[in-house]
């Protein structure tokens, strides 16, 4: 048994766990820059606790696609193509939001930032809700035929399931935005995320509880019902933290949630990747949907150079810009005018 | 009109617009690099201003790139998944490598440089664009050594009927990506050096046409300044000429660097792809002429019947191919019974082909295409590179003439560095047909693949028609967003790309960084930069 595909499988998985964990706060601000938030000056507070970081935090969901197409060319071909329609969604809610993030800025009348913002707001509900429902639908299956193929027409993926992840993910990026804009931020802004933790966090967090639940009883294995256990001793103490006003251990135990609770869903499937609900001979698995071990050793050590410096630099940029931004630290946005003589 | 045709306009239109944007990237973000140098070495504050007015244009112009480069990478997958299955062990390491590698550098250290003005120290924040505009190249090679193997597959071995890869040596150091890789480079540094040439000399023009800057008798520039204009001092001037030489220089450099990789390409095309190259040159009859113009149905059929040589230029074609004015090169008429013979006349009775399977192969790309895009390719370079001299030495007086049509065409002129590079990429992809991925003709057996059974078996029609009408709508939309803005800030000149150097009376010291006492009031200085 070539331990090679296993290795990915968890690498995969790591890159998932490392982009819910990075991008879910950047799509929570984003989505709390529409509804959370009143003023022009907390929506540019929002958007700019985010703004050295949310490019590089975004990579991660382009090395985890291409990552997959690496390691496992059937599981990425099986997913995407049966995923057609959700995906292009995404993809034009991660045009606009990327867009509109650059953009917002570079105008002052209200009909403009009006139309960023809610491209930034809507285009990150939609990017979390698609992408939960993408990776709920993998763990718990699709009608995929002998060749990979979704059979059942357009919409044959709009399952339950589908719905359950993307509510698990919007809910999750809703609370992860709001603690870290409680640990990023000052002034209203702050005490708007404090609040939305503590009152809505347990409501936010059901959908995500439920998808984790869902893949532990239909493919259960016992022992990981002990990461489950470690994840909910941890979002409790991260509400508990939060309502003590202890936000950098909220963010930390709700970041230590999310990676026992995705964890217990990836090592629960194990080693399947894309069930399908055909007939489970289909079935998409680290063994027959695998690259050769060439090429899977050497994507082995391009990531153990690449991955461990990304994580050093990355961390290095948080650091670099570790400081609370408030109102007084927004400045005021200048008007472009031609410089022509009149 | 099935699935097969709307998923290829939908890579067709969604790749040539992504590399509208990306080759401006790739070019600007060295020129970039070589002005903050500059400012960080002489502390000279014209290349500060530079810095500050072109990095302004690079980020507007980098997220759309940046957004437009997802939908590259999901649509293999979605519309493209039996070429995902079959080309996989292969295709998809480079495009892991370039996230890993390029992507996440590219990414982070570009936030770094953005909001890193007075956060960092001068030399690390001059570090960070360094290594951003190096990621920015690095991913250009990873995608350029994905795209070379589909036109000249190596490093594989071919098992349970799909390549495997064996080398990944040989995949990254294939001869077709280190050309076409220096071509990309090149071009892209082409159609830089037109957009800081054009924008330079609006900014020139409209100096001398408010009376700011005149000429004495010789036509020698007398700089001046108008203090009621933000930014319109004598140093903006500075700012002008040098972008503008900075320009012309790197558009000629790139053109005739494009021009050397080009023609090394093209011999090696003429042994990896000769259909590609005959059908570039609508090289019916095997021989040595090079047609100038060529007219008659050219390949509206993808066949000779029609095809009537003009003008040609006998041994040409040999040089161009071989390096030699007697050698024959074969024409399309003599290459279609060595394909059908090596790759067999209909499209094999295999489920994957669905429809299409037993029809005839249609070898010959179309040569309407291929043809006028290899020389639409080569005409705007040649026009550009022509353009950027005469403008180096209209302007080595200092100063643009006053003509406003001459003003207008410069302006113009940015876009057709941008043509050539599109005009080249329709070439080279419509020319790789009828494959997805062209055979290697001295290499492996059966790696081959013809793009009929690429397309993805379970999208429907419907859905493929959803994406390409959603993509192009807002992809035009966008781009319109995109123009205008770039016009915006390209009008306002520094002052609005950098309002901090001009918040105060600006005292003239060359070696201050704009931040610190601009703003007083920013507590902590936690933002040099807001969105």
């Amino acid at each position: 048994m070539d331990a090679l595909p296993t290795i990915w499988f968890i690498a995969i998985a790591a890159l998932w766990i490392g982009y819910l964990l990075l991008e879910g706060f950047d799509l929570g601000v984003g989505m709390h820059m529409l509804f959370t938030a009143r003023t022009d000056t907390e929506r540019r507070v929002m958007l700019n606790s985010i703004g050295p970081v949310w490019d590089g935090n975004e990579v991660w969901l382009i090395t985890a696609g291409a990552a997959t197409f690496a390691a496992f060319p059937l599981w990425y071909a099986s997913l995407f193509s049966s995923l057609y329609l959700p995906l292009t969604i995404v993809l034009v809610g991660l045009i606009f939001r990327a867009v509109a993030i650059e953009y917002r800025g570079k105008g002052t009348s209200v009909r403009w930032t009006g139309a960023w913002d809610r491209s930034i707001g809507v285009g990150s509900l939609i990017v979390a809700f698609g992408i939960g429902a993408a990776l709920a639908l993998t763990t718990t299956g699709l009608p995929i035929n002998a060749n990979g193929d979704r059979v059942g027409g357009a919409f044959a993926w709009f399952t339950g399931y589908a719905v359950l992840g993307g509510f698990a993910v919007v809910g999750f990026c809703l609370v992860h935005g709001a603690v870290f804009l409680a640990l990023k931020t000052d002034g209203t802004v702050r005490q708007k995320a404090n609040r939305f933790v503590t009152r809505w966090a347990p409501i936010a967090l059901l959908p995500i509880v439920g998808w984790v639940l869902a893949v532990q009883f239909t493919s259960g294995r016992l022992s990981c019902l002990l990461l489950i256990a470690g994840a909910v001793v941890a979002v409790s103490w991260a509400w508990i933290s939060a309502r003590r006003g202890s936000e950098g251990k909220a963010f930390l135990g709700l970041s230590i949630f999310l990676v026992l609770g995705a964890a217990s869903i990836f090592a629960n499937v194990f080693p399947v990747l894309l069930p399908s609900t055909i007939d489970s001979a289909f079935s998409l698995t680290t063994s027959n949907a695998a690259s050769g071990s060439y090429t899977l050793s050497v994507m082995t050590v391009v990531t153990a150079i690449g991955l461990p410096l990304v994580l050093v630099y990355q961390g290095w940029t948080y650091w670099v810009f570790r400081k609370r931004i408030s109102d007084t630290n927004i400045p005021a946005a200048h008007t472009v005018v031609d410089a022509v003589r009149t | 009109m099935d699935a097969l045709d709307i998923a290829r306009w939908q890579f067709g239109i969604t790749t040539v617009y992504h590399f509208l944007l990306v080759p401006l990237t790739l070019g600007l973000g060295p020129t970039l690099v070589i002005m903050q140098t500059m400012w960080v070495r002489t502390g000279n504050e014209r290349y500060l201003r530079m810095v500050k007015f072109w990095g302004k244009l690079y980020l507007i112009n980098f997220i759309l790139g940046v957004a437009t480069g997802l939908v590259q990478e999901f649509q293999f997958g979605m519309a493209w998944s039996e070429y995902s299955r079959f080309v996989g062990d292969v295709f998809g390491a480079p495009l892991a490598m370039e996230g890993l590698l390029a992507f996440f550098f590219e990414s982070t250290f570009l936030g770094l440089w953005i909001f890193g003005w007075n956060r960092l120290p001068k030399r690390i924040h001059l570090a960070c664009l360094w290594i951003a505009v190096a990621g920015s190249w690095v991913s250009a090679f990873f995608i350029i050594v994905a795209n070379s193997w589909m036109q000249h597959p190596v490093g594989v071995a071919l098992q349970n009927g799909r390549p495997v890869m064996n080398d990944i040596w040989a995949v990254l150091t294939n001869n077709t990506a280190l050309l076409a890789y220096s071509h990309t480079i090149f071009g892209s540094l082409a159609v830089a050096g037109g957009f800081l040439l054009g924008i330079a000399w609006y900014h020139l023009w409209q100096r001398r046409r408010d009376g700011i800057d005149t000429v004495d008798a010789d036509k020698r520039v007398i700089v001046g300044e108008a203090r009621e204009i933000v930014g319109r001092d004598k140093a903006d001037h500075r700012v002008w000429i040098t972008s503008l030489r900075i320009g012309a220089v790197v558009a000629i450099v790139g053109f005739a660097a494009v021009a050397v990789t080009g023609d090394m390409q093209a011999k090696l095309m003429f042994e990896q792809q000769p259909m590609k190259m005959a059908a570039a040159e609508a090289a019916c009859q095997t021989g040595t002429s090079f047609s100038v113009l060529t007219i008659g149905d050219v390949g509206a059929t993808q066949n000779c019947d029609n095809v009537v040589g003009v003008i040609e230029i006998p041994g040409l074609l040999s040089f161009l191919a071989t390096g030699t004015f007697d050698t024959q090169v074969k024409g399309v008429n003599d290459l279609l019974p060595e394909y059908q013979a090596k790759y067999g006349t209909t499209i094999p009775d295999s489920p994957v082909y669905g429809a299409q399977a037993g029809q005839s192969i249609q070898y010959v790309p179309v040569m309407q295409v291929t043809y006028w895009g290899f020389r639409l390719m080569i005409g705007f370079g040649i026009l550009a590179a022509f353009a950027a001299l005469v403008a180096l030495w209209l302007t080595r007086k200092g100063t643009v003439p006053e003509s406003k049509w001459l003003m207008r065409l410069a302006v113009f002129g940015i876009l057709a560095p941008f043509a050539a590079n599109a005009a080249g990429w329709v070439f080279t992809e419509m020319g790789r047909q009828p494959f997805v991925v062209a055979p290697n003709p001295t290499g492996i057996d059966g790696v081959f693949m013809f793009t009929q059974a690429a397309v993805s078996p379970g999208v429907s029609l419907g859905e493929l028609l959803f994406s390409v009408i959603t993509l192009t709508v807002v992809y035009a939309a966008l781009l319109v967003v995109e123009v205008r803005l770039l016009f915006k800030y390209a009008r306002a000149g520094v002052a609005a790309a950098a309002p901090e150097l001009f918040e105060h009376d600006h005292d003239g010291d060359p070696g201050a960084g704009p931040g610190h006492d601009a703003d007083g009031d920013r507590s902590g200085d936690v933002l040099a930069f807001a969105y």
